[in-house]
């Protein structure tokens, strides 16, 4: 099957010699909903700049569909769809011209642009503004706004670099069902984001970059299970004391916990231990548990010991490297 | 992929932004052309006497309105592309299956059709002072079209270069206003010494008023075939600047 994306020994070095990108090979299969993790200067935005044309490569090859971006740049770029992570649409222009004239610059006609701007901006629910200047929007419609730019043509390809960076909560979960809608309907999405929580939610497959370079490519479900320990918080319900939250602690030879304060207690349980055993010494303690969640993001805790990971074997080579000189 | 509707929803941008802000674009061009018809056609013209058998105000005319055409084309499209650079919206055209061919004539086009309009209003505010006579409506309409698009390439070229607001004003200011004033607007090369006769021959825009004001007085101080062989090589020259410009991406692709 051709896949929706193939990119390989991608390589870019920016003029001042900076190398953002250390010669990267990943694919995205269709339909897929693929996030692309890293902190920032990783090489996210330069990745996608290359695929959509804004930066020029220094060498590899990437395919959009089938398609060379070498030898067949204007098919490539027809597939795809894309939201930038900075504003870029004119300030001073009404919704509806951004959005017909966009999809006229992929050969779509004033009348057909028409109908799906106004489908789009409806179900992204911005109909009401849609002769406004775009410099009036808020920053969640900016958003938006740039979702719908991106659909005009109907690509089959949509990236998005950090969609949902400074929307609120609300804005950002409606943002999440409008794009698994999308995704539902066969359009393969990649993402890329600062919230760890929104890949976890949304996205079936991952890869991780760090300092130019992959660190991982794999299915959610599989990194998910590197994860060792997973820590809960525990509210517990009126009653208890700290005095007997920490003789529970203290009495527990075989799982870790940690009293916050009389009314929270956080545990931290590996693989081979199940909750059940919190449960029975709790409640042998006559401590009752109120409600329970997971402390942090499970795979915010696996981003940050991967990319501990690489720094700690970068520095532990830089080090061999100068033992070796001093050496010689 | 019709590109004929991507050069359309180009121009289209285009025109919508020099009609939203009328105030900026039309309007400015014809109280000027007012202010030059006032001072050197009423006020000193009157004194000046009779150029190459006409009087001063209708020599003056078709200069004026070729001046005009020129600013706005160039204006139009330095500001329009600069900005697009500047807000990134230039990306919405990049990141789409636009030949690059298209973009050129798109922002040219757009350029050409303010620069067309304003030529036209100022047309309209001199028959107030004037009456204009026509010798060749062909000449006219060649030497507009060919002047405009010249031009707006040279805006574009700029705006690919300039990497702030002063870098599109430089031009205009430094080398665009002086080769127009000295080229031939208010006055008949053939009245300069000889040696700025030959210096003249140099400025692009003494061939493009002489070609115009043929078309409207049937006087010119260089032959038209010369006139039209340098317009047409600006614009060859100039669209293949402006091709590879973009092609290698300058201030445009990292």
């Amino acid at each position: 099957m051709t896949y929706a994306l193939e990119i390989s020994a991608l390589e870019k070095t920016y003029k001042g010699g900076f190398q953002a990108l250390k010669g990267i090979n990943l694919t995205v299969n269709q339909g897929d909903f693929f996030a692309l993790l890293g902190p920032n200067g990783a090489g996210k935005s330069t990745s996608i700049g290359v695929i959509t044309s804004l930066v020029n490569k220094t060498s590899g090859q990437v395919k959009v569909f089938g398609h060379d971006i070498d030898t067949d740049l204007e098919k490539a770029k027809s597939y795809i769809g894309l939201v930038p992570q900075e504003f870029n649409f004119s300030q001073f222009e009404p919704l509806m011209h951004i959005l017909v004239n966009q999809a006229g610059y992929y050969g779509v006609t004033k009348t057909v642009a028409k109908v799906r701007a106004e489908k789009y901006l409806k179900q992204l629910e911005l109909w009401d503004k849609r002769n406004a200047p775009a410099r009036t929007l808020s920053g969640g419609m900016k958003r938006r706004l740039m979702i719908a730019r991106a659909l005009m043509h109907e690509p089959k390809m949509l990236i998005l670099d950090e969609p949902t960076a400074g929307v609120d909560i609300e804005v950002r979960r409606t943002m999440w069902g409008f794009l698994r809608e999308l995704n539902e309907q066969g359009i393969t999405i990649i993402l890329t984001t600062h919230y760890l929580e929104e890949a976890e939610n949304l996205c079936r497959n991952i890869a991780i970059i760090d300092g130019g370079e992959i660190v991982e490519n794999t299915s959610m479900k599989k990194l998910l299970a590197q994860l060792d320990i997973e820590t809960f918080v525990f509210d517990i319900k009126e009653g208890a004391t700290l005095t007997s939250l920490e003789q529970v602690a203290k009495n527990s030879t075989d799982i870790a916990y940690r009293v916050v304060n009389e009314h929270t207690l956080e545990v931290d349980l590996n693989k081979s231990q199940n909750i059940n055993q919190v449960f029975e010494q709790l409640t042998a303690a006559s401590i009752y548990v109120e409600s329970m969640r997971n402390k942090s993001n499970r795979l915010e805790a696996l981003f940050v010991t991967l990319i501990d990971k690489k720094t700690n074997a970068a520095k532990a080579q830089a080090k061999q490297t100068t033992v070796t000189e001093e050496t010689l | 992929m019709n590109n004929s509707i991507a050069l359309k929803s180009i121009i289209t941008k285009e025109v919508q932004r020099f009609m939203r802000i009328w105030i900026q674009t039309l309007v400015p061009p014809a109280i000027t052309i007012s202010l030059y018809f006032v001072i050197f056609g009423s006020l000193i013209g009157s004194r000046i006497g009779d150029m190459n058998g006409f009087d001063y105000m209708s020599f003056i005319v078709p200069g004026l309105i070729m001046m005009s055409i020129i600013t706005n084309s160039y204006a139009n499209v330095a500001g329009s592309f600069f900005s697009a650079k500047w807000q990134r919206n230039v990306e919405e055209m990049l990141v789409a299956p636009v030949p690059n061919w298209v973009i050129v004539a798109g922002y040219v086009g757009g350029g050409m059709a303010r620069g067309i309009l304003v030529g036209l209003i100022v047309t309209l505010v001199s028959l107030f002072f004037v009456d204009i006579q026509l010798h060749n409506i062909w000449i006219v309409l060649a030497t507009v079209i060919l002047t405009s698009a010249t031009f707006s390439l040279a805006g574009l070229i700029n705006a690919i270069f300039a990497g702030t607001f002063d870098d599109i004003s430089i031009i205009p200011t430094f080398v665009l206003t002086p080769l127009t004033y000295l080229g031939g607007v208010f006055y008949s090369i053939s009245l300069l010494p000889e040696f700025w006769q030959d210096v003249s021959q140099v400025n692009p825009i003494v061939y493009m008023v002489n070609a115009f004001r043929y078309g409207f007085l049937g006087i010119s101080d260089i032959s038209l075939v010369t006139a039209f062989a340098v317009m047409s090589f600006f614009i060859v020259t100039l669209f293949t600047i402006a091709m590879v410009l973009i092609a290698k991406g300058t201030g445009l692709r990292s």
